[in-house]
């Protein structure tokens, strides 16, 4: 089944501009959201001044302010690497989400293996971190690009498992197939692959409880120590960037997307709505968990979620040859 | 001259330039990046010419795992920031070096030129055929390969393990 191919100059210029201010709008968001659910649940308010309204413009006020920062460079830094890093983390993101169809028809750029284009696609963005930490001359940031290396290494492995076992139960890497494959029974069938994306996810995106690498009461925030201003602000929005395109891959791969009442009309309501809740919990995921040390990080990668991502496969295939 | 052949062009430069930068820097880090840069490159190659399973999976593979682990390895052990003099190599080797380079490149010219009419083709691989070519007609290199992987991982097992005392969970401390 292939994709409609795009030729209009015009069409292209558009869906970029779509993706990009999708792109800069949802980051900000689920940051918004992180500071007042985190705060509700901690019994706080969280921002209640900037822009009148529940602080709504809080994140909008720390823009501001990273802008007006001043960008240094430590003298002992490889500048080249050092400056460049903050792009190759943020990049990454803004392409993977331009493949994630939230509807069958809202989707910016249609491609046949989009499955396989997100994963790459984020595995690129790690290598911005191991940059930075490298590139900094500085020991905690070098402690905290090596920490993340060897998460991301361990984290990658059940994460392409689980996404290939919803691959196998569709028959397909179109997302949108996938998506449009999908069946409520296999909320039961794929929900140990379920479980291993969304904590590899979280563990690939070095959010607490598997934040590490950046643990900032040890190592100072670790590869981002150094940075300052606006890059130490990309790095932060491919963060929260990053949760917005790992929430969405969750609802399509495993929510149904688009699939509820009235899907025909407003599917990508519910593909937006299915993500948000996926967002929340991993925020919940932050507030509920304190930070797991190395050799847990490890333990879990390698003794409870491979096994659990290849046992998913294992059944998946028994239920593809079973039922088909 | 087609938008393909433009594109084509452009990707494969972009790759033997990186190649090459990769070799000559002296900065052992800076290697390892434009081996990034390369392997993209080559991943572009493939995206051009119509392979678009195989271009994303040697991003995921080449890019995600192997450059993450050579970067790990190299922070592990040392990797200065600046250029790094123990790295140069002797006048001959280098000689040597491009000797090889320069007969590889000669062999694979000689072989491939012929076989090329200057047109770049486009051929769509669908996934599907993709996989009944692996696990149908070259399953048993497949698998092949697979058990010498499995060979080496249980070789280094073995190897930071049991060297040095006896074997099990303190043998080496």
């Amino acid at each position: 089944m292939n994709e409609v191919v795009i030729t209009q100059p015009l069409e292209v210029v558009l869906r970029a501009v779509g993706v990009l201010a999708a792109f800069l709008v949802l980051p900000l968001l689920v940051g918004q959201t992180e500071h007042k659910v985190m705060a509700h649940m901690q019994g706080r308010l969280g921002p209640m001044y900037a822009g009148g309204f529940h602080g709504w413009a809080q994140l909008v006020a720390d823009g501001v302010k990273f802008v007006q920062k001043e960008d240094i460079t430590p003298a002992a830094a490889d500048r080249s690497v050092f400056r460049f890093a903050p792009a190759v983390a943020l990049v990454p993101y803004l392409v993977a989400l331009a493949v994630i169809p939230l509807s069958p028809s809202v989707v910016a750029a249609p491609t046949n293996a989009s499955a396989v284009f997100v994963l790459a696609a984020t595995a690129v963005g790690i290598l911005g971190t191991l940059m930075a930490g490298w590139a900094s001359a500085n020991k905690y940031s070098l402690l905290g690009a090596m920490r993340s290396a060897a998460q991301l290494l361990a984290y990658e492995l059940p994460l392409v498992l689980a996404v290939a076992s919803v691959c196998l139960a569709a028959g397909t890497l179109s997302l949108r197939v996938i998506a449009l494959d999908w069946q409520p029974w296999w909320l039961l069938w794929q929900l140990p692959g379920a479980i291993v994306f969304l904590v590899a996810a979280v563990a690939e995106l070095q959010r607490p409880p598997f934040d590490m690498p950046v643990a900032d009461s040890e190592i100072v925030f670790g590869p981002y120590t150094e940075y300052t201003g606006l890059r130490f602000a990309f790095f932060l929005l491919s963060e929260y960037a990053g949760i917005v395109v790992m929430s969405l891959l969750f609802a399509v791969l495993y929510l149904g997307g688009w699939q509820g009442p009235w899907g025909e009309q407003v599917g990508w309501i519910w593909t937006l709505l299915k993500g948000f809740a996926v967002a929340v919990l991993i925020i919940w995921l932050r507030v509920a968990w304190p930070r797991l040390r190395e050799d847990q990080l490890q333990r879990l990668a390698w003794l409870v979620l491979v096994p659990m991502a290849l046992a998913q496969l294992a059944v998946t295939a028994v239920g593809v040859v079973m039922f088909e | 001259m087609t938008t393909l052949d433009v594109a084509f062009a452009a990707v494969g430069a972009i790759a033997a330039g990186s190649g090459l930068l990769a070799v000559t820097t002296r900065h052992v880090v800076h290697a390892a990046l434009w081996l990034v840069v390369c392997l993209g490159a080559v991943a572009g190659c493939y995206l051009v010419l119509g392979a678009e399973f195989v271009a994303l999976v040697q991003l995921l593979v080449y890019v995600g795992a192997i450059v993450v682990l050579v970067l790990f390895a190299l922070m592990l052990t040392r990797a200065p920031i600046g250029p790094n003099r123990e790295l140069s190599t002797g006048r001959i080797h280098r000689l040597l070096a491009a000797v090889l380079g320069a007969a590889v490149a000669a062999l694979l010219a000689a072989t491939l030129l012929p076989l090329a009419d200057g047109v770049v083709r486009r051929h769509e691989i669908p996934n599907a055929s993709l996989a009944q070519d692996i696990f149908g007609i070259w399953v048993w290199p497949f698998e092949l390969l697979s058990l010498l992987l499995l060979v080496s991982l249980v070789g280094a097992l073995a190897v930071s393990r049991l060297v040095g005392g006896a074997p099990g969970r303190e043998g080496r401390r």
